[in-house]
């Protein structure tokens, strides 16, 4: 993962919160800030097309995500947000 | 599950005026940014939503007002300011915030911003600035670049930009700080500082528009300016704002000025319990 | 505390000007936001003393288009607001005119003409505005704007600005000429009993039944302002009832400009104000409005004594224009004469208005105001005609 200098605090790959990653996928004009500057590298584009013609973005795997809710704050389009799960880390 | 109701589960919904989105900006632009951080503030410091009131100016950014669900007006070019601070003056008890453009603010609407700043009216002002007019198809406006090119320079501007953190600084204003789009967690944390502040805050905000002034400069998509400001931003917190002028090398960001000053309301309330008892 | 009175009850001398702002105050003006201009200046100079003795907000802004810009966001604060200046500041103006036109927010400007154009005659007064002050702001829109030609009255329609504009949800003006600004009268105040106030009219249901520019039957949609929960988004594009900005449907625009003109054209019975003198039996009627109509009243009654049956109308609303009373007048004289302080504004009215019945124009611009003599020759010419 060589992305120059990060934004973000250097996070290692450690859960921050128990979330579920959420993408509306008609929502995503694809302009792939979450993808890029994700801190953990946990997204990719997927091979859907949505109502704009565009990719939306999904995660790499499962347990990728670590919550630290960048990419909910770069989208510009309110496509991509993180909800807390109903029963904490069971799923962990 | 409709969009509508999958957006009703974004942690924000209840902030924004859903049935009007999508928003109107196009792919990658920072205006949605902006208004993700800036909700994002409210709901961190629990806002009280039906005391707030959200003014903006004609531009693209300028229809962030009405996608905010709370008291809300998109006023005439350049006027945002001067609106504010009636709806202050006549309701001390709102939070005011105005959020437009760098054309709104500091072409058509400069004199209003420097003497808003001057008389520390109390109101948030937050500029997202594209360097250029993307409403009306990306003219030059008061922050172009020397040498950019927009559809009114076609040769090159040969107009010297202002600097707005150092005429912000310069007008009086109280709280200074400049951010980009890529730093949506240092912007929200200072959307929550200026709005928890009294008097007149100014936040600049570097905004990509990649369809109109992007293109016609060829910094590629979005992604390409944002990845930009990675690499060429450097911050610097109580940085003097009058040497943090933006040049292709550097952009400056950060916190410039924190200051306490009495504000206009603040004055006036002292003024009235005086005569009052006269 | 008698000096912190809002209602000043009792007999003055006072100038024109200052019994504006004192008008104001007794409607319960609780805003005032203006920038210096000759001769308004006195009304923003009243308006720094007195308004923070009456809790209410005076702020001198930067420009008049700040000035303007400030009454409307106020005004949606919940306050009663107005602003005063003249020409040069009345077209700096003009944008946001329209932007309260659009957003339906009550408003009093007042505009104590000046020669003009330009910087013009800034010590005298004029009546060159008055086609401005209907169509000085782009697009079609309709206004109310009373004319005083008192100082007395320079008080009492500033208050009747204050109740239409609050009625009619619309900015409201107070068209005076600089003579009758500066002129210094008698004027009797009343008690705060004797004078009527009219609050805008607020929503009587819950906040998520509320549709902000959904108007009733008389087209005027209750207001809820800012900070009362309502959350109400206000924009001067063309917009539903929602207050969304639509600007693909042409049939949105189409209500929406014809509601806002409607509103006043449908009440203008209730808008229109004129005063009558001896018109019953009258050859001649003189129309005039402002200092003119003084001297128009005088030479009426000189015009009498010389045999002629002369008789005035004189407009203290001036917009909307009173149609009905000049067309029916136009039908029972044998001629009109209308003197006015311009090159010819309310005589085009007149003239559209009265088809066939002749009018005659007497035009006077550069400082003094009529003299009755010189009106009464007109009367005597049109007499004669
Ligand atoms: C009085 C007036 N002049 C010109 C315009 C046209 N106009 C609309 S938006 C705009 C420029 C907006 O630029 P900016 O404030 O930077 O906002 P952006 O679109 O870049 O977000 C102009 C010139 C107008 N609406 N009103
Ligand atoms: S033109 Fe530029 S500023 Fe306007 S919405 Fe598009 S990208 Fe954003
Ligand atoms: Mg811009």
């Amino acid at each position: 993962m060589s992305k120059g200098r990060s934004m973000a605090p250097v996070v290692k790959r450690k859960k921050l919160a128990e979330v579920e990653w959420k993408v509306i996928e008609d929502f995503c004009k694809g302009c792939g800030f979450c993808i890029e500057f994700c801190p953990v590298d946990a997204l990719e584009e997927s091979e859907k097309l949505n109502a704009k013609g565009v990719h939306p973005p999904k995660l790499k795997s499962e347990d990728a995500c670590i919550g630290c809710g960048l990419c909910e704050r770069i989208c510009p389009d309110f496509a991509v947000h993180l909800e807390t799960k109903e029963s904490g880390g069971e799923r962990e | 599950m409709t969009v509508l109701q999958e957006f009703e589960k974004h942690p924000l919904a209840k902030y924004l005026r859903l049935e009007r989105f999508p928003h109107i900006w196009c792919e990658g632009c920072g205006d949605g940014i902006i208004l993700n951080c800036f909700v994002k503030a409210l709901d961190d410091l629990g806002i009280n939503m039906d005391k707030l009131v959200v003014v903006s100016g004609i531009g693209c950014i300028g229809r962030i007002a009405g996608y905010i669900k709370c008291d809300s007006f998109h006023t005439t070019h350049g006027r945002p300011i001067a609106l504010a601070t009636g709806i202050k003056l006549a309701n001390p008890k709102l939070t005011i915030a105005v959020i437009s453009g760098d054309g709104d603010l500091f072409a058509i609407g400069g004199n209003h911003f420097i003497h808003a700043a001057r008389r520390n009216v109390d109101m948030t002002v937050i500029c997202s600035n594209n360097f250029n007019y993307g409403m009306t198809g990306g003219q030059f406006g008061p922050t172009t670049p020397l040498d950019s090119y927009t559809t009114t320079t076609p040769y090159g501007n040969i107009e010297h930009p202002f600097n707005l953190v150092h005429l912000a600084a310069a007008a009086g204003a109280v709280y200074v700080a400049r951010w980009t789009a890529l730093h949506v967690k240092r912007l929200t944390e200072s959307i929550k500082k200026a709005l928890q502040k009294k008097g007149f805050k100014f936040i600049e905000v570097i905004s990509p528009c990649p369809e109109i002034y992007g293109r016609r400069n060829k910094l590629g998509k979005a992604i390409d300016t944002m990845k930009r400001y990675r690499q060429i931003c450097e911050i610097r917190h109580g940085y003097d704002p009058a040497k943090a002028e933006i040049t292709i090398e550097k952009i400056i960001v950060g916190e410039f000025i924190d200051i306490e000053k009495p504000t206009y309301g603040e004055l006036l309330q002292k003024q009235f319990l005086t005569i009052q008892k006269r | 505390m008698t000096m912190h009175r809002e209602v000043l009850t009792g007999k003055h001398l006072m100038q024109g000007d200052i019994a504006c702002a004192e008008g104001a105050i007794a409607a319960g003006c609780k805003f005032f936001a203006g920038y210096p201009i000759t001769p308004a200046t006195e009304i923003t100079e009243r308006m720094a003393r007195r308004m923070i003795e009456v809790d209410g907000m005076f702020v001198q802004m930067e420009d008049e288009l700040a000035s303007m810009a400030a009454i409307i966001g106020a005004s949606w604060a919940g306050a009663k607001a107005m602003t005063a200046t003249s020409g040069p500041g009345f077209s700096l103006m003009q944008e946001n005119i329209g932007l309260a036109v659009m957003t339906e927010t009550p408003c009093v400007v007042v505009n104590i003409m000046r020669g003009a154009p330009s910087t013009g005659l800034p010590t005298e007064g004029a009546q060159q505005d008055v086609m401005q002050c209907k169509w000085g702001s782009h697009g079609d829109y309709e206004i109310i704007a009373l004319a005083p030609a008192s100082v007395q009255e320079m008080f009492d329609l500033t208050i009747e600005c204050f109740n239409f504009a609050e009625t009619y949800r619309a900015p409201t003006f107070l068209l005076a000429d600089g003579f009758t600004g500066h002129l210094w009268e008698r004027v009797v105040i009343p008690s705060r009993e004797e004078i009527k106030t009219v609050e805008r009219k607020k929503p009587i249901v819950p906040a998520d039944k509320y549709v902000p520019f959904k108007p009733d039957e008389d087209l005027v949609p209750p207001m809820a302002c800012f900070g009362e929960g309502y959350r109400v988004h206000v924009t001067g594009l063309t917009h539903d009832e929602l207050g969304y900005p639509k600007t693909t449907d042409p049939k949105i625009q189409h209500e929406l400009v014809n509601r806002l003109c409607e509103k006043i054209r449908k009440n203008s019975d209730k808008i229109i104000r004129t005063y009558k003198f001896m018109l019953e039996d009258a050859d001649v009627a003189v129309i005039a409005y402002g200092i003119p109509s003084r001297s128009s009243l005088n030479a009426v009654k000189r015009a009498r004594e010389a045999g002629i049956k002369a008789g005035l109308l004189r407009l203290i609303t001036v917009w909307p224009f009173p149609e009905k009373q000049v067309e029916e007048l136009s039908n029972h004289v044998k001629a009109i004469v209308v003197p006015e302080m311009n090159c010819g504004q309310v005589v085009r009215e007149v003239e559209r208005v009265a088809k066939e019945t002749p009018v005659h124009f007497s035009s006077k611009i550069g400082g003094e105001p009529h003299s009755p003599s010189e009106i009464f020759e007109v009367i005597r010419r049109a007499a004669k005609a």
